[in-house]
Protein backbone atom coordinates (compact mmCIF):
# COMPACT_ATOMS: atom_id res chain seq x y z
CA UNK A 1 0.00 0.00 0.00
CA UNK A 2 1.17 3.48 -0.59
CA UNK A 3 0.39 6.04 2.10
CA UNK A 4 -0.05 9.47 0.81
CA UNK A 5 -1.45 12.85 1.75
CA UNK A 6 -4.20 12.95 -0.66
CA UNK A 7 -7.96 12.05 -0.12
CA UNK A 8 -8.96 9.02 -1.81
CA UNK A 9 -12.48 8.17 -3.09
CA UNK A 10 -13.26 12.50 -3.66
CA UNK A 11 -14.29 13.85 -6.82
CA UNK A 12 -11.69 16.57 -7.94
CA UNK A 13 -11.37 18.99 -10.82
CA UNK A 14 -9.63 18.14 -13.19
CA UNK A 15 -10.13 20.79 -15.76
CA UNK A 16 -12.28 23.16 -17.38
CA UNK A 17 -14.62 22.09 -20.08
CA UNK A 18 -13.27 23.98 -22.64
CA UNK A 19 -9.86 22.74 -22.07
CA UNK A 20 -10.74 19.13 -23.61
CA UNK A 21 -11.80 18.47 -26.95
CA UNK A 22 -10.80 16.40 -29.82
CA UNK A 23 -7.19 16.66 -28.67
CA UNK A 24 -5.77 14.27 -26.31
CA UNK A 25 -5.11 15.94 -22.93
CA UNK A 26 -3.11 14.89 -19.70
CA UNK A 27 -3.38 16.08 -16.44
CA UNK A 28 -1.93 14.36 -13.19
CA UNK A 29 -4.15 14.60 -10.15
CA UNK A 30 -3.16 13.27 -7.02
CA UNK A 31 -0.37 11.39 -8.55
CA UNK A 32 -2.23 9.50 -11.64
CA UNK A 33 -1.09 10.51 -14.50
CA UNK A 34 -4.77 10.55 -16.54
CA UNK A 35 -5.65 11.20 -20.31
CA UNK A 36 -8.94 13.35 -21.17
CA UNK A 37 -10.86 13.35 -24.39
CA UNK A 38 -14.27 14.04 -25.81
CA UNK A 39 -15.70 11.54 -27.88
CA UNK A 40 -17.07 12.41 -31.12
CA UNK A 41 -20.67 12.68 -29.20
CA UNK A 42 -19.13 14.93 -27.26
CA UNK A 43 -18.86 13.18 -23.82
CA UNK A 44 -15.77 13.33 -21.84
CA UNK A 45 -13.94 10.60 -20.83
CA UNK A 46 -10.63 9.78 -18.91
CA UNK A 47 -8.65 6.90 -18.32
CA UNK A 48 -5.07 6.35 -17.31
CA UNK A 49 -2.30 7.65 -19.32
CA UNK A 50 -0.17 5.01 -20.19
CA UNK A 51 -0.25 2.23 -22.58
CA UNK A 52 -0.49 -1.49 -20.63
CA UNK A 53 1.99 -2.48 -23.12
CA UNK A 54 5.24 -0.68 -22.23
CA UNK A 55 4.02 2.28 -20.65
CA UNK A 56 4.06 4.55 -23.32
CA UNK A 57 1.91 7.65 -22.50
CA UNK A 58 -0.85 8.06 -24.59
CA UNK A 59 -0.87 11.56 -24.79
CA UNK A 60 2.32 11.83 -26.31
CA UNK A 61 3.19 12.35 -29.80
CA UNK A 62 2.49 10.44 -31.83
CA UNK A 63 -0.19 8.85 -30.08
CA UNK A 64 -3.55 9.84 -31.56
CA UNK A 65 -7.16 10.02 -32.03
CA UNK A 66 -9.09 7.79 -34.54
CA UNK A 67 -12.70 8.18 -34.03
CA UNK A 68 -13.54 7.10 -30.43
CA UNK A 69 -10.73 5.19 -30.12
CA UNK A 70 -6.51 6.43 -28.85
CA UNK A 71 -3.95 4.66 -31.17
CA UNK A 72 -0.78 5.03 -28.94
CA UNK A 73 2.08 5.79 -31.20
CA UNK A 74 4.77 3.37 -30.01
CA UNK A 75 3.44 0.04 -30.64
CA UNK A 76 -0.30 0.85 -31.81
CA UNK A 77 -2.57 -0.61 -29.31
CA UNK A 78 -5.81 0.57 -29.36
CA UNK A 79 -8.32 1.45 -26.69
CA UNK A 80 -11.42 2.33 -26.39
CA UNK A 81 -13.60 5.42 -24.62
CA UNK A 82 -14.29 2.60 -21.88
CA UNK A 83 -10.56 2.28 -21.55
CA UNK A 84 -11.06 -1.32 -23.14
CA UNK A 85 -8.15 -2.48 -25.67
CA UNK A 86 -10.00 -3.16 -28.74
CA UNK A 87 -7.04 -4.26 -31.04
CA UNK A 88 -3.15 -5.00 -30.56
CA UNK A 89 -0.27 -5.41 -33.36
CA UNK A 90 0.08 -8.40 -35.57
CA UNK A 91 -2.28 -10.64 -33.54
CA UNK A 92 -5.87 -11.45 -33.23
CA UNK A 93 -5.99 -12.47 -29.57
CA UNK A 94 -6.41 -9.41 -27.31
CA UNK A 95 -4.70 -10.28 -24.02
CA UNK A 96 -7.75 -10.24 -21.60
CA UNK A 97 -6.37 -7.79 -19.38
CA UNK A 98 -5.30 -4.89 -21.39
CA UNK A 99 -7.43 -2.20 -20.27
CA UNK A 100 -6.65 0.98 -19.10
CA UNK A 101 -7.60 1.97 -15.82
CA UNK A 102 -11.05 4.39 -16.38
CA UNK A 103 -12.45 7.25 -14.24
CA UNK A 104 -15.54 8.54 -13.47
CA UNK A 105 -16.06 12.22 -14.66
CA UNK A 106 -18.75 14.65 -14.61
CA UNK A 107 -19.45 17.65 -16.66
CA UNK A 108 -20.69 20.51 -14.09
CA UNK A 109 -20.51 24.31 -13.53
CA UNK A 110 -17.88 24.85 -16.66
CA UNK A 111 -15.88 22.31 -14.57
CA UNK A 112 -14.57 18.47 -15.80
CA UNK A 113 -15.01 16.70 -12.17
CA UNK A 114 -13.07 13.44 -12.03
CA UNK A 115 -13.41 11.18 -9.21
CA UNK A 116 -9.96 9.59 -7.28
CA UNK A 117 -10.68 5.90 -5.75
CA UNK A 118 -12.81 3.30 -5.69
CA UNK A 119 -15.30 3.68 -8.56
CA UNK A 120 -18.09 1.94 -6.53
CA UNK A 121 -18.13 4.58 -4.77
CA UNK A 122 -18.82 7.45 -7.31
CA UNK A 123 -21.83 9.12 -6.51
CA UNK A 124 -21.97 12.24 -8.55
CA UNK A 125 -24.43 13.95 -5.68
CA UNK A 126 -21.61 14.60 -3.73
CA UNK A 127 -20.35 16.86 -6.71
CA UNK A 128 -20.38 20.42 -4.94
CA UNK A 129 -22.03 22.82 -6.96
CA UNK A 130 -21.17 26.48 -8.35
CA UNK A 131 -23.43 27.29 -10.54
CA UNK A 132 -22.66 31.04 -11.35
CA UNK A 133 -19.64 30.21 -13.50
CA UNK A 134 -21.90 28.96 -16.60
CA UNK A 135 -25.16 31.03 -15.46
CA UNK A 136 -26.50 33.67 -17.50
CA UNK A 137 -27.09 35.85 -15.01
CA UNK A 138 -23.22 35.91 -14.20
CA UNK A 139 -20.02 36.71 -16.53
CA UNK A 140 -17.14 35.09 -15.34
CA UNK A 141 -13.43 35.39 -15.41
CA UNK A 142 -11.08 32.36 -14.73
CA UNK A 143 -7.74 30.76 -15.04
CA UNK A 144 -5.44 28.42 -13.47
CA UNK A 145 -2.57 28.96 -12.38
CA UNK A 146 0.31 25.64 -11.28
CA UNK A 147 1.59 25.85 -7.69
CA UNK A 148 4.51 24.09 -6.80
CA UNK A 149 3.36 23.23 -3.12
CA UNK A 150 1.48 21.02 -1.33
CA UNK A 151 -2.25 21.99 -2.01
CA UNK A 152 -2.98 21.89 1.98
CA UNK A 153 -0.83 25.35 2.11
CA UNK A 154 -3.07 26.91 -0.34
CA UNK A 155 -6.39 25.64 1.87
CA UNK A 156 -4.48 27.27 4.72
CA UNK A 157 -4.25 30.45 2.76
CA UNK A 158 -7.67 30.57 1.20
CA UNK A 159 -9.57 29.83 4.48
CA UNK A 160 -7.46 32.89 6.62
CA UNK A 161 -8.50 35.99 4.22
CA UNK A 162 -6.19 38.36 6.43
CA UNK A 163 -3.56 37.48 4.60
CA UNK A 164 -5.27 39.60 1.97
CA UNK A 165 -4.24 43.11 3.93
CA UNK A 166 -0.88 42.27 3.78
CA UNK A 167 0.22 40.07 1.08
CA UNK A 168 -2.78 41.80 -1.46
CA UNK A 169 -2.61 45.33 -0.06
CA UNK A 170 -3.44 47.63 -2.91
CA UNK A 171 -5.12 45.41 -4.69
CA UNK A 172 -7.99 43.06 -2.36
CA UNK A 173 -6.32 44.15 1.04
CA UNK A 174 -7.29 47.22 3.38
CA UNK A 175 -6.52 46.85 6.97
CA UNK A 176 -10.18 46.27 7.69
CA UNK A 177 -9.71 42.72 6.43
CA UNK A 178 -7.06 41.73 9.25
CA UNK A 179 -8.97 43.70 11.86
CA UNK A 180 -12.38 42.38 11.46
CA UNK A 181 -13.36 39.39 13.68
CA UNK A 182 -14.55 36.19 12.25
CA UNK A 183 -17.27 33.55 12.98
CA UNK A 184 -16.48 29.94 12.17
CA UNK A 185 -18.53 27.14 11.68
CA UNK A 186 -17.91 23.21 10.51
CA UNK A 187 -19.95 20.73 9.37
CA UNK A 188 -17.96 17.67 10.17
CA UNK A 189 -19.78 15.16 8.40
CA UNK A 190 -20.44 17.01 5.23
CA UNK A 191 -17.10 18.16 5.29
CA UNK A 192 -17.75 21.61 4.75
CA UNK A 193 -16.21 24.89 6.54
CA UNK A 194 -18.09 28.62 6.40
CA UNK A 195 -15.77 31.42 7.32
CA UNK A 196 -18.29 34.36 7.78
CA UNK A 197 -16.39 37.97 7.69
CA UNK A 198 -18.74 41.40 8.12
CA UNK A 199 -17.21 44.60 7.82
CA UNK A 200 -19.79 47.31 8.43
CA UNK A 201 -17.50 50.40 7.10
CA UNK A 202 -14.47 49.49 5.09
CA UNK A 203 -12.34 51.27 2.50
CA UNK A 204 -12.81 49.89 -0.92
CA UNK A 205 -9.71 47.79 -2.66
CA UNK A 206 -9.07 48.84 -6.18
CA UNK A 207 -10.25 45.16 -7.22
CA UNK A 208 -13.69 46.28 -6.32
CA UNK A 209 -13.83 50.36 -6.80
CA UNK A 210 -12.83 49.56 -10.50
CA UNK A 211 -15.42 47.17 -11.23
CA UNK A 212 -18.19 48.65 -9.19
CA UNK A 213 -17.24 52.55 -9.76
CA UNK A 214 -18.12 52.70 -6.06
CA UNK A 215 -15.93 55.73 -4.68
CA UNK A 216 -17.24 55.81 -1.22
CA UNK A 217 -16.53 53.49 1.69
CA UNK A 218 -17.69 50.00 1.73
CA UNK A 219 -20.37 47.05 3.82
CA UNK A 220 -18.15 44.06 2.54
CA UNK A 221 -19.03 40.66 3.51
CA UNK A 222 -16.55 38.20 3.02
CA UNK A 223 -18.27 34.60 3.30
CA UNK A 224 -16.25 31.55 2.68
CA UNK A 225 -18.07 27.68 1.85
CA UNK A 226 -15.05 25.17 1.65
CA UNK A 227 -16.31 21.95 0.74
CA UNK A 228 -13.26 19.70 1.52
CA UNK A 229 -11.19 19.06 -0.64
CA UNK A 230 -11.46 20.55 -3.19
CA UNK A 231 -14.18 23.30 -3.55
CA UNK A 232 -13.90 26.62 -2.14
CA UNK A 233 -16.32 29.60 -2.63
CA UNK A 234 -15.92 33.04 -1.30
CA UNK A 235 -19.21 34.98 -1.52
CA UNK A 236 -18.54 38.45 -1.40
CA UNK A 237 -21.15 41.39 -1.15
CA UNK A 238 -20.01 44.75 -1.69
CA UNK A 239 -22.43 47.92 -1.29
CA UNK A 240 -21.65 51.79 -0.40
CA UNK A 241 -21.93 52.15 3.77
CA UNK A 242 -25.60 53.21 4.00
CA UNK A 243 -27.19 51.11 0.96
CA UNK A 244 -30.09 48.74 2.26
CA UNK A 245 -29.58 44.98 3.30
CA UNK A 246 -30.86 42.00 1.63
CA UNK A 247 -34.40 41.55 1.44
CA UNK A 248 -36.06 38.68 3.52
CA UNK A 249 -36.46 37.26 -0.15
CA UNK A 250 -32.75 36.61 -0.59
CA UNK A 251 -32.81 39.95 -3.36
CA UNK A 252 -30.30 41.83 -2.67
CA UNK A 253 -30.92 44.80 -5.71
CA UNK A 254 -28.77 47.49 -3.74
CA UNK A 255 -25.21 45.81 -3.08
CA UNK A 256 -22.88 44.18 -6.39
CA UNK A 257 -22.05 40.51 -5.78
CA UNK A 258 -18.65 38.88 -6.58
CA UNK A 259 -18.84 34.64 -6.87
CA UNK A 260 -14.88 33.70 -6.17
CA UNK A 261 -14.02 30.16 -6.92
CA UNK A 262 -11.24 28.09 -6.20
CA UNK A 263 -10.67 24.32 -6.91
CA UNK A 264 -7.67 22.70 -5.24
CA UNK A 265 -6.50 19.68 -6.85
CA UNK A 266 -3.54 18.43 -5.55
CA UNK A 267 -1.29 17.39 -8.67
CA UNK A 268 1.45 15.32 -6.35
CA UNK A 269 2.72 15.65 -3.45
CA UNK A 270 4.30 18.58 -3.13
CA UNK A 271 2.25 20.32 -6.36
CA UNK A 272 -1.07 21.78 -6.74
CA UNK A 273 -3.38 22.85 -9.63
CA UNK A 274 -4.94 26.31 -8.01
CA UNK A 275 -8.28 26.93 -10.81
CA UNK A 276 -9.67 30.48 -10.07
CA UNK A 277 -12.89 31.89 -10.92
CA UNK A 278 -14.48 35.24 -11.00
CA UNK A 279 -18.07 35.80 -11.39
CA UNK A 280 -19.67 39.19 -10.86
CA UNK A 281 -23.33 39.80 -11.38
CA UNK A 282 -22.67 43.85 -12.64
CA UNK A 283 -20.99 45.23 -15.87
CA UNK A 284 -22.19 41.85 -17.57
CA UNK A 285 -21.36 43.21 -20.53
CA UNK A 286 -18.34 45.54 -20.04
CA UNK A 287 -15.23 43.51 -21.45
CA UNK A 288 -13.19 45.90 -19.87
CA UNK A 289 -14.84 45.23 -16.61
CA UNK A 290 -13.75 41.82 -17.29
CA UNK A 291 -9.86 42.30 -18.32
CA UNK A 292 -10.00 44.22 -15.56
CA UNK A 293 -10.61 41.34 -13.41
CA UNK A 294 -9.49 38.96 -14.86
CA UNK A 295 -5.74 41.15 -15.18
CA UNK A 296 -6.38 41.63 -11.07
CA UNK A 297 -7.01 38.24 -9.87
CA UNK A 298 -4.46 36.65 -12.10
CA UNK A 299 -1.85 38.83 -9.97
CA UNK A 300 -3.56 38.33 -6.38
CA UNK A 301 -3.45 34.82 -7.20
CA UNK A 302 -0.06 34.76 -8.37
CA UNK A 303 1.17 37.02 -5.46
CA UNK A 304 0.06 33.78 -3.26
CA UNK A 305 1.94 31.23 -5.84
CA UNK A 306 5.08 33.73 -5.02
CA UNK A 307 4.60 33.40 -1.39
CA UNK A 308 3.33 29.59 -1.06
CA UNK A 309 6.26 28.35 -3.67
CA UNK A 310 8.56 29.84 -1.26
CA UNK A 311 7.03 28.58 2.03
CA UNK A 312 6.88 24.99 0.45
CA UNK A 313 10.86 24.78 -0.14
CA UNK A 314 10.95 26.24 3.69
CA UNK A 315 8.60 23.21 4.93
CA UNK A 316 10.66 20.61 2.81
CA UNK A 317 13.62 21.64 4.64
CA UNK A 318 12.08 21.01 8.14
CA UNK A 319 11.87 18.20 10.21
CA UNK A 320 7.87 16.98 10.21
CA UNK A 321 5.74 18.38 12.66
CA UNK A 322 8.16 21.81 12.88
CA UNK A 323 5.96 23.90 15.60
CA UNK A 324 3.60 26.35 14.22
CA UNK A 325 1.66 29.27 16.11
CA UNK A 326 -2.41 29.36 15.38
CA UNK A 327 -4.43 32.59 16.39
CA UNK A 328 -7.65 33.36 16.52
CA UNK A 329 -7.50 34.00 12.45
CA UNK A 330 -6.56 30.42 12.21
CA UNK A 331 -10.17 28.94 13.50
CA UNK A 332 -11.68 28.34 9.88
CA UNK A 333 -7.93 26.68 8.69
CA UNK A 334 -7.19 24.77 11.61
CA UNK A 335 -10.94 23.31 10.58
CA UNK A 336 -9.99 22.37 7.08
CA UNK A 337 -7.14 20.78 8.51
CA UNK A 338 -9.39 18.66 10.43
CA UNK A 339 -11.48 17.66 8.11
CA UNK A 340 -8.74 16.94 5.28
CA UNK A 341 -7.13 14.75 7.82
CA UNK A 342 -10.21 12.87 8.36
CA UNK A 343 -10.55 12.44 5.00
CA UNK A 344 -7.20 11.06 4.10
CA UNK A 345 -7.31 8.74 6.69
CA UNK A 346 -11.16 7.42 5.55
CA UNK A 347 -9.66 7.02 2.07
CA UNK A 348 -6.82 5.31 3.06
CA UNK A 349 -8.24 2.71 5.53
CA UNK A 350 -10.50 2.14 2.45
CA UNK A 351 -7.88 1.42 -0.29
CA UNK A 352 -6.37 -1.20 2.44
CA UNK A 353 -9.41 -3.24 3.17
CA UNK A 354 -9.95 -2.98 -0.77
CA UNK A 355 -6.27 -3.96 -1.82
CA UNK A 356 -5.74 -7.48 -3.58
CA UNK A 357 -3.16 -9.66 -1.75
CA UNK A 358 -1.35 -9.91 -4.70
CA UNK A 359 -0.88 -9.17 -8.72
CA UNK A 360 0.71 -11.87 -10.80
CA UNK A 361 0.63 -11.06 -14.39
CA UNK B 1 -17.31 47.08 13.78
CA UNK B 2 -19.31 43.89 15.00
CA UNK B 3 -19.04 40.27 13.96
CA UNK B 4 -22.35 38.97 12.65
CA UNK B 5 -22.82 35.49 14.50
CA UNK B 6 -23.82 33.78 11.27
CA UNK B 7 -25.87 30.85 11.65
CA UNK B 8 -25.07 29.31 7.90
CA UNK B 9 -24.81 25.48 7.87
CA UNK B 10 -28.29 23.52 8.75
CA UNK B 11 -26.32 20.02 9.26
CA UNK B 12 -27.38 18.02 12.36
CA UNK B 13 -24.00 18.63 13.53
CA UNK B 14 -22.42 21.75 13.20
CA UNK B 15 -19.95 22.78 15.60
CA UNK B 16 -19.29 26.71 15.74
CA UNK B 17 -16.94 29.15 16.71
CA UNK B 18 -17.41 33.15 17.34
CA UNK B 19 -14.79 35.37 18.16
CA UNK B 20 -16.05 37.08 21.17
CA UNK B 21 -16.97 41.06 20.40
CA UNK B 22 -14.14 43.34 21.50
CA UNK B 23 -11.97 40.76 22.70
CA UNK B 24 -9.33 38.13 21.96
CA UNK B 25 -11.23 35.40 22.92
CA UNK B 26 -13.32 32.80 21.19
CA UNK B 27 -16.60 31.03 22.27
CA UNK B 28 -17.30 27.95 20.71
CA UNK B 29 -20.26 25.91 20.71
CA UNK B 30 -20.61 21.51 19.93
CA UNK B 31 -23.55 20.81 18.21
CA UNK B 32 -25.80 19.91 21.39
CA UNK B 33 -25.83 23.19 22.59
CA UNK B 34 -22.74 23.03 24.98
CA UNK B 35 -20.18 25.95 24.74
CA UNK B 36 -16.85 27.24 26.31
CA UNK B 37 -14.59 30.15 25.92
CA UNK B 38 -10.95 30.13 24.86
CA UNK B 39 -8.00 32.36 23.59
CA UNK B 40 -6.39 29.54 21.53
CA UNK B 41 -8.57 27.93 18.80
CA UNK B 42 -6.24 24.79 18.66
CA UNK B 43 -7.14 24.32 22.55
CA UNK B 44 -11.02 25.11 21.65
CA UNK B 45 -11.68 22.67 18.21
CA UNK B 46 -9.71 19.88 20.48
CA UNK B 47 -11.95 20.09 23.31
CA UNK B 48 -15.05 20.35 21.47
CA UNK B 49 -14.36 17.64 19.18
CA UNK B 50 -13.53 15.31 22.18
CA UNK B 51 -16.97 16.52 23.89
CA UNK B 52 -17.36 13.22 25.51
CA UNK B 53 -20.76 11.36 23.51
CA UNK B 54 -23.46 11.85 25.90
CA UNK B 55 -25.52 14.12 24.27
CA UNK B 56 -29.47 13.67 23.84
CA UNK B 57 -28.67 12.10 20.23
CA UNK B 58 -27.62 14.63 17.36
CA UNK B 59 -30.63 16.88 16.44
CA UNK B 60 -32.77 16.77 19.45
CA UNK B 61 -30.55 19.75 21.21
CA UNK B 62 -31.27 23.34 20.74
CA UNK B 63 -28.85 24.95 17.91
CA UNK B 64 -27.09 27.92 19.24
CA UNK B 65 -27.78 30.94 17.83
CA UNK B 66 -30.27 32.06 15.39
CA UNK B 67 -31.86 29.96 12.70
CA UNK B 68 -29.89 28.78 9.96
CA UNK B 69 -30.40 30.25 6.45
CA UNK B 70 -29.24 28.96 3.61
CA UNK B 71 -26.01 27.13 2.06
CA UNK B 72 -25.46 28.43 -0.87
CA UNK B 73 -23.05 26.09 -2.79
CA UNK B 74 -24.58 22.73 -1.56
Amino acid sequence: MTTTSFAHNQWYVAAYGSEIGRELFTRTICGESILFWRTEAGEVTAMADRCVHRRFPLSEKPSRLDGDTVVCGYHGFTYGADGVCVSVPGQKRVPRTARLTSYPVKEQDSFVWVWIGDKDKADESLIPRAPWLDSPDYTTVCGMEPLAARYGLLVDNLLDLSHETYLHGGYIGTPEVADTPITTEVDEKAGVVYVSRHMDDAACPPFYAKSTGITGRITRWQDIEYHAPCLYLLHSRIAPVGAPGPNADGGDPDAFHVEVVYAITPETETSTHDFWAVARDFALEDQEVSDFLWENNRTVVLQDVVALNRLEQVIASEPAGTQELSINIDTGGLAARRILKRMVEAGTAASTAAEPAAAVR
Amino acid sequence: MSPQPTTMLNGDGVYRIVWVPGTDRLRGWCWCGESRESEDPVELWASLLAHPDEHPGRGTAPAPGPAPTKLVGA
